[in-house]
């Protein structure tokens, strides 16, 4: 089942984005810049995690995704880039997000010597595991699990089945989160 | 700004948080000061305003309305309490439990511009004509002293302020003048197929009144369905009172945010002269005025009369009769549940669309009156439960399909008759950050109640069962849990002896004062209080009125 930009256009407004933001349309630069427009941090943070850029946050969150998405799901690269659009925003949310993918991928390039997106799926999903991302409740201010269960997995989980397409995957095509209208509460099975 | 963590703390926001540039300042020359921005104080305020010079003081925030989505992302996450939804909690939010059952009151309620409705359900019943007479008619609690045909009029207005999509196809509602503003919502999916098994039970359902938009109404938005209505509704399609706040505010009425107001002042004439409130820079003011609405739920209307005891009030304001603070009621939930062997489409909205009311007015001694609820929420939503769990990729694709589908339930809610010895008073020696003792929560529910309880159960559980449901749980009398609709403590009587406020709601010790909230409930019934606690304040707001009038 295809992911689409009106998946990625729900998951936004599902999760609260501002508006105005283009979907699937990257920001200009190569990734060197943020799009928030703060400039980019090229050392280490101060707990000696990399800060990573907007692209670096963009491939390690698809590469994830690729992971904790389903089998039948399909364009999740452009359906991560678009929800990401409205997510990396300044916003002290987004920094979370930034924060916690740095995390993952100093743990993959210590582990498993690469960047996430060159390990194999199997490799992050035991990068993820080995993280504690699995057994970890999530916590915006907890441990480095907690952190990178809740900026991380959770979040594309959130976006995944708050989107009509994923919740059709389940049997519900309006998903709590999602603005479906109000009829499909009315209508029988399919 | 997107995202849960976006959100300011609404606690350090309202409580002893950092300073802003608001001007909190008192007014002067003001004729009413409302203490409390919920549905009740909001809508005296904008009954007033325009005619006359209003301020309204409330403890909490003003939350931005650019917020929702990430509040509604809290309510999602698992992360998040309920209380986190809107910031309630700590210091400021600070209470006893010393009954004989838990009360979660800051899962009860928000504080802020709004209140309650923030979070609320929405669902906007009128009460019966006999929880007017429920003395002389069942023989529990005192009579009130208006009847419902004093009421109904303002019920219509009621209903047309908030915004009510409702039908008068329930043969056992109250009379009524006119059609809700609104049409009902379409009965759901899964009430379909309980239509079937109440039918042949001899059991009628009917549509509930919403106050949610099923058609674009007073400049707000339809239901967009979000399925997140209690505690959030993004679209503002569900009433809330920043509806009554702001059409307050273009006609001229002062509404001051983080003001919590620390007592109440009188003189020897037994008129209440000023309200002392706190700003978040540590300052303290007073508000002076002519007549006073205090509008602050069925808690803290209470604790603020106790805290401003007097010489000549020793036991608190306006409590010559020792009532304020008993009688402290709230719905008791009664449910049941269980799944199907076949689709059920529950969770796309986020509220119910039929209902039953025919036991409700079988009430007497030894029955509470009930009412039950057809669920179209019952079970997991799957958004949920994919961000619990150890498992993700297909396993939990797997773990979803499994979990959702197939759930119904029924909810139900029951009157609890009033006790003096449920009640809210002032902990002994727990503060709040403003120095002042925090409120200590007495719940305790009878046995009428609870046998109550029960007999829903039975109904709901034969019902579940004509349905052909494998019955999973049912919430009976050991595990029924509050509504969350605090009635009671502040009690209407012709009497003075009997009852702190009069049939006008105004405080039978002291003439400027008025008391709009469930608070002034002599008995609850088991209807959803907000459509009444909003008629009587639009009457309360007529008497100030009044009152000012004759004044000058």
């Amino acid at each position: 089942m295809e992911l689409t930009r009106r998946d990625a256009a729900a998951a936004l407004a599902a999760i609260g984005a501002t508006g105005g933001v283009a979907l699937g349309v990257r920001r200009a630069g190569d990734g060197a810049e943020r799009s928030d427009g703060a400039k980019q941090s090229d050392g280490p943070a101060g707990d000696g995690e990399e800060i990573p850029d907007d692209e670096a946050v963009r491939e390690t969150m698809t590469a994830v995704a690729t992971v904790v998405y389903p089998e039948p799901v399909t364009g999740v690269e452009a359906f991560v880039d678009g929800f990401l659009d409205g997510r990396l925003d300044g916003s002290a949310h987004g920094e979370g997000i930034r924060a916690a993918v740095g995390e993952v991928r100093s743990a993959s390039r210590s582990w498993y010597d690469a960047p996430v997106a060159e390990i194999s799926a199997a490799e992050r999903d035991s990068l993820l595991r080995e993280l504690g991302a699995d057994t970890a409740e999530e916590d915006p201010r907890g441990s480095a699990a907690e952190r990178v269960r809740y900026y991380v997995v959770n979040e594309l989980l959130l976006a995944l089945y708050a989107s009509p397409t994923g919740g059709e995957l389940v049997g519900i095509e309006n998903p709590q989160g999602y603005a479906g209208g109000a009829e499909s509460y009315t209508r029988g099975p399919r | 700004m997107s995202g849960a963590e976006s959100v300011g703390d609404g606690r350090s926001e309202a409580g002893d948080g950092g300073a802003d540039d608001v001007d909190r300042t008192p007014v002067s020359d003001a004729d009413v000061c409302v203490v409390g921005a919920g549905p009740a104080g909001a809508l005296v305020a904008d009954r007033l305003a325009g005619e006359r010079e209003v301020v309204v003081l409330d403890a909490g925030p003003r939350f931005d309305p650019a917020d929702r989505l990430a509040r509604q992302e809290r309510a999602i996450r698992p992360s998040y309490g309920r209380p986190d939804v809107w910031g309630v909690g700590g210091e400021r939010d600070a209470h006893e439990n010393a009954g004989d059952r838990f009360y979660p009151l800051n899962h009860a309620r928000v504080k802020g511009i709004g209140g309650s409705t923030l979070h609320w359900q929405g669902m906007v019943m009128r009460l019966h004509e006999d929880d007017f007479n429920s003395g002389t008619e069942r023989g529990v609690g005192p009579d009130w002293p208006i009847e419902y045909a004093d009421l109904r009029p303002y019920y219509a207005e009621a209903e047309r302020e908030l915004g009510v999509a409702g039908a008068s196809d329930n043969p056992y509602a109250p009379p009524r003048e006119e059609p809700h503003p609104m049409p009902a919502f379409e009965p759901s999916y899964s009430d379909s197929l309980f239509a079937e098994a109440c039918e042949e039970l001899g059991i009628d359902m009917h549509s509930v009144p919403n106050a949610r938009n099923s058609e674009p109404y007073d400049d707000r938005s339809a239901c967009v369905g979000y399925g997140t209505c209690q505690p959030v509704c993004p679209s503002g399609a569900k009433y809330d009172a920043t509806v009554h706040v702001e059409r307050a505010e273009e006609r001229g009425a002062t509404v001051i945010d983080r003001a919590p107001v620390q007592r109440l002042e009188h003189d020897g004439d037994d008129r209440v002269t000023a309200a002392v409130y706190a700003t978040p820079d540590g300052g303290e003011h007073r508000q002076e005025a002519d007549a006073f609405v205090v509008a602050c739920g069925g808690v803290e209307t209470p604790r603020l009369l106790l805290l401003s005891a007097s010489d000549r009030y020793p036991d608190g304001l306006a409590n010559r009769s020792g009532h304020v603070g008993e009688f402290f009621m709230d719905h008791l939930f009664a449910g049941a549940g269980g799944t199907l062997d076949e689709e059920t489409r529950q969770n796309h909205v986020g509220f119910y669309t039929s209902a039953c009311d025919q036991f409700y007015d079988e009430a007497d001694e030894s029955q509470a009156p009930f009412k039950l609820e057809f669920f179209n929420y019952a079970g997991p939503s799957p958004v949920e439960m994919a961000l619990s769990g150890d498992d993700w990729g297909d396993p939990l694709l797997e773990r979803l399909r499994d979990g959702y589908g197939d759930h119904v339930a029924m909810g139900g809610l029951v009157e609890q008759a009033p006790d003096a010895d449920s009640r809210v008073t002032l902990a002994d020696d727990r503060t709040d950050g403003h120095g002042n003792p925090v409120p200590r929560i007495e719940w305790t529910v009878g046995d009428r109640a609870l046998d109550t309880i029960e007999r829903a159960n039975e109904i709901q559980v034969s019902i579940l069962e004509e349905l052909g449901a494998d019955v999973e749980w049912v919430a009976g009398p050991d595990a029924t849990g509050p509504a969350y609709h605090h009635m009671g403590t502040t009690r209407m009587s012709d009497d003075p002896e009997a009852g702190v406020v009069d049939a006008d709601c105004r405080t039978h010790d002291l003439d400027n004062c008025w008391i709009a909230s469930s608070s002034v409930f002599p008995t609850s019934g088991a209807m959803n209080p907000t459509l009444t606690i909003a008629a009587l304040a639009l009457r309360v707001g007529d008497d100030v009125a009044e009152w000012l009038g004759g004044e000058n």
